[in-house]
């Protein structure tokens, strides 16, 4: 007997049965390969969590996944595909170049960051509302549109790098240095000055920054009226229309947030760990963004434990290449394919078996307790 | 003049080599959005049927064995794609997002576990890829003034699979337009209902579109890696299978307006990579990357209806749910 499966099974169990798919499928293609699945796994276990440093890059990796699995949510949540979180990515660090590289002479550092900060996500959040805008009043298609806009994003990146923005008698498409002093704080510099020895790591105060969009996620999502109606809007266009507002509007103001977030991301890669603008930084980030989303099935709690689980996938993949000939880091890019396709497009496929298994567990326990009940009586 | 115009033509000439993965594709788009099914996984398809002729070719020698290879993994992934949207009824963007990214990852892991030269695979012989055609009379034409240079350069010299890529193109006019199948095809992607009431089995018509697409794609995919290029490079497609979403939505998912778009893309490029690094007048170097980048911008602003209106197959990214 099919029985519909209760809340807590679709959020715990069924994300769980879906990733454990993609890791059993790569784990097969690992060894088609000829190589020892479960040893890669120690590996990238241990180069992800036991080595010194290794949490903080571990951490590092997670924050990029935070701010764009965030910024794919909270489209999701109005019924939006924002799959351009790359190009919002790339043009949020634009933005943090274009501010230090023109203030940081006259500035002082701290000042400049704390500019910095804002303007990365009005740059992201502009390189979103643009598609918004095109799908709330001209009709073309968020999805192809983002696409071509990541593409376009990409191609300023070269022509502002390789051009005006490339710093003088250099060779490679990248900025000067940043000023000193400005850059997010690195983490392990906070816990040796206070008394706190840690192993040298990127992770930085982007971390904190990520963890704080995550918490005003959850508060715009699901305690505000904008949340309400963002939501509302993905269920139904035309409740939202009758309750007064303009559906067109808030689609903007989901891509503008939604594009603000990735943009953060990119606070990072450019502000805490490069300290000037570098072509491709983003390296996929926005990509895995939509994982990271469909794992934490769109809820900020889920997304930043997606965000852990890829984090320490992108360090312990990156061990890889030190211990394998045959294996590297694109075994990561592969996981990643597979969890899109198990938790995204085949997020239904075992559901029919878990409700047959549930339907018998369920029907299963109150036979039981029928019997304890007539036992009694 | 005689050097502008041999100049001109050979750009022409560059323009239908560099077009042609993107004819393929965009004719692959157009048979599975007609069928109502989004596909975005061109990219993908191309990536992992370009890596699959190239070792085919490397290990067995074949050129031909290696597009039948190229193709039959094309079609696998297409059944995928079909498994997930059309099964399952999966979102058909996130899907095809996934083929792409597993494409990336698969092609480079796989190739260092045969080849371990990085993701590549070896350098290819003449004899293990399709090979220049020269047409009959081809260098006696050649001093024939205009029509001469035009059938030496542009129309002689081309591998069969740039034939096949132009042939695609009026064989999808034919089956789409003329044929039975090819107006049921569309008509599941308008309003698949009434396909469905006339008893006939959407899923099935589906999953015969998104397999063409893949067999299209493959092809695609051998011509750059077996036919253009003389091997694999990690992510050698760079973005070809969107621009041909692109063209085929610049052509209103049409065949022959389809295969002009992918010919103007085409074009930019060939005349972008022609321009490399010539200097022009007051503007410095030629800012080559805008030049590549205009597909993309075009597509936005076709999309967004400021130049025409581009309108998609009806029931297109709906599963179809038959009532019970």
């Amino acid at each position: 007997m099919r029985k519909p499966l209760p809340a807590w099974v679709d959020i715990s169990i069924m994300p769980l049965i879906n990733i454990a798919a993609a890791f059993v499928v790569a784990g097969i293609i690992i060894a088609l390969i000829g190589e020892n699945p479960f040893t890669a796994l120690a590996v990238m276990i241990k180069g992800a969590f036991v080595y010194k440093g290794a949490l903080g890059y571990t951490l590092y990796y997670t924050t990029n996944f935070i701010f764009t699995g965030l910024a794919v949510a909270v489209a999701f949540h109005a019924m939006l595909f924002n799959i351009g979180g790359e190009g919002q990515a790339m043009i949020g660090g634009l933005g943090i170049g274009f501010i230090v590289l023109s203030l940081d002479p006259i500035l002082p550092p701290l000042l400049v960051i704390l500019l910095a900060i804002p303007v990365a996500a009005i740059f992201g959040a502009i390189w979103g509302v643009i598609p918004g805008w095109l799908q709330a009043r001209r009709g073309s298609h968020i999805v192809i549109t983002t696409i071509m806009f990541n593409f376009i994003a990409s191609s300023i990146m070269v022509w502002l790098l390789a051009g005006m923005l490339m710093a003088p008698g250099q060779m490679s498409p990248e900025t000067r240095h940043f000023a000193d002093g400005v850059s997010l704080m690195q983490i392990h510099h906070i816990g040796n000055a206070l008394g706190w020895p840690m192993a040298r790591s990127p992770l930085n105060l982007s971390f904190v920054i990520a963890l704080i969009a995550a918490v005003a996620v959850w508060v715009l999502i699901w305690r505000t009226r904008l949340g309400y109606i963002i939501r509302a809007t993905g269920h139904s266009e035309k409740a939202v229309i009758y309750a007064g507002h303009d559906p067109a509007r808030i689609i903007m103001i989901v891509m503008a947030i939604s594009g603000g977030l990735a943009g953060l991301m990119a606070l990072n890669e450019i502000l805490g760990v490069q300290e000037r603008v570098i072509l491709n930084f983003t390296s996929g980030y926005g990509f895995t963004g939509i994982a990271v989303a469909l794992m934490g099935r769109n809820h900020p709690f889920g997304i930043v434990l997606a965000s852990l689980l890829f984090g320490a996938l992108y360090q312990g993949g990156a061990e890889l290449d030190f211990e394998f000939q045959t294996i590297t880091r694109e075994m990561v890019l592969m996981i990643q394919g597979l969890i899109i396709l198990f938790s995204g497009a085949l997020a239904l496929m075992f559901v029919p078996a878990a409700e047959r298994i549930y339907g018998k567990l369920a029907s299963a326990d109150r036979s039981s307790d029928t019997r304890k009940g007539e036992q009694n009586g | 003049m005689a050097e502008l115009w041999l100049q001109f033509v050979l750009t022409i000439d560059a323009t239908l080599r560099v077009a042609t993965p993107l004819i393929l594709c965009a004719m692959a788009g157009i048979f599975s959005e007609r069928s109502g099914i989004i596909d975005i996984s061109l990219e993908g398809k191309m990536l992992l049927s370009a890596f699959t002729a190239a070792s085919v070719a490397a290990l067995y020698g074949s050129p031909f064995l290696a597009l039948g290879c190229a193709v039959i993994v094309s079609m696998l992934f297409s059944l995928l794609h079909g498994f997930a949207c059309i099964t399952h009824r999966g979102n058909q963007v996130i899907s095809g997002l996934a083929i792409n990214i597993l494409a990336s990852g698969l092609t480079v892991t796989v190739g260092i576990a045969i080849f371990a030269q990085g993701g590549q695979t070896p350098f290819l012989m003449s004899e293990q890829r399709f090979s220049a055609i020269t047409l009959p009379f081809a260098e006696t034409a050649r001093h024939i003034p205009v029509f001469g240079t035009i059938y030496a350069e542009v129309i002689s010299g081309h591998n069969l699979l740039v034939w096949i890529a132009l042939l695609s193109v009026f064989i999808t006019g034919y089956v789409l337009f003329r044929t039975t199948f090819g107006l049921r095809l569309r008509a599941v992607g308008e309003k698949p209902e009434a396909v469905d009431t006339a008893g006939i089995s959407v899923t099935l018509m589906r999953y015969q579109a998104v397999l063409i697409a893949g067999f299209l794609c493959g092809i695609a995919g051998a011509y750059l890696s077996i036919a253009h290029g003389a091997g694999f490079v990690r992510e050698m497609t760079a973005g070809k299978g969107y621009i041909a979403l692109a063209a085929m939505i610049f052509g209103h998912w049409r065949p022959v307006p389809a295969l002009l778009a992918c010919l103007m893309f085409g074009f930019l490029e060939a005349i972008a990579a022609r321009l490399q690094g010539v200097e022009v007048p007051f503007l410095g170097p030629m800012p080559t990357d805008l030049i590549l980048v205009l597909p993309y911008v075009l597509t936005v602003i076709l999309l967004a209806g400021f130049i025409g209106r581009a309108v998609p197959p009806r029931s297109i990214g709906q599963p179809y749910i038959k009532e019970r």
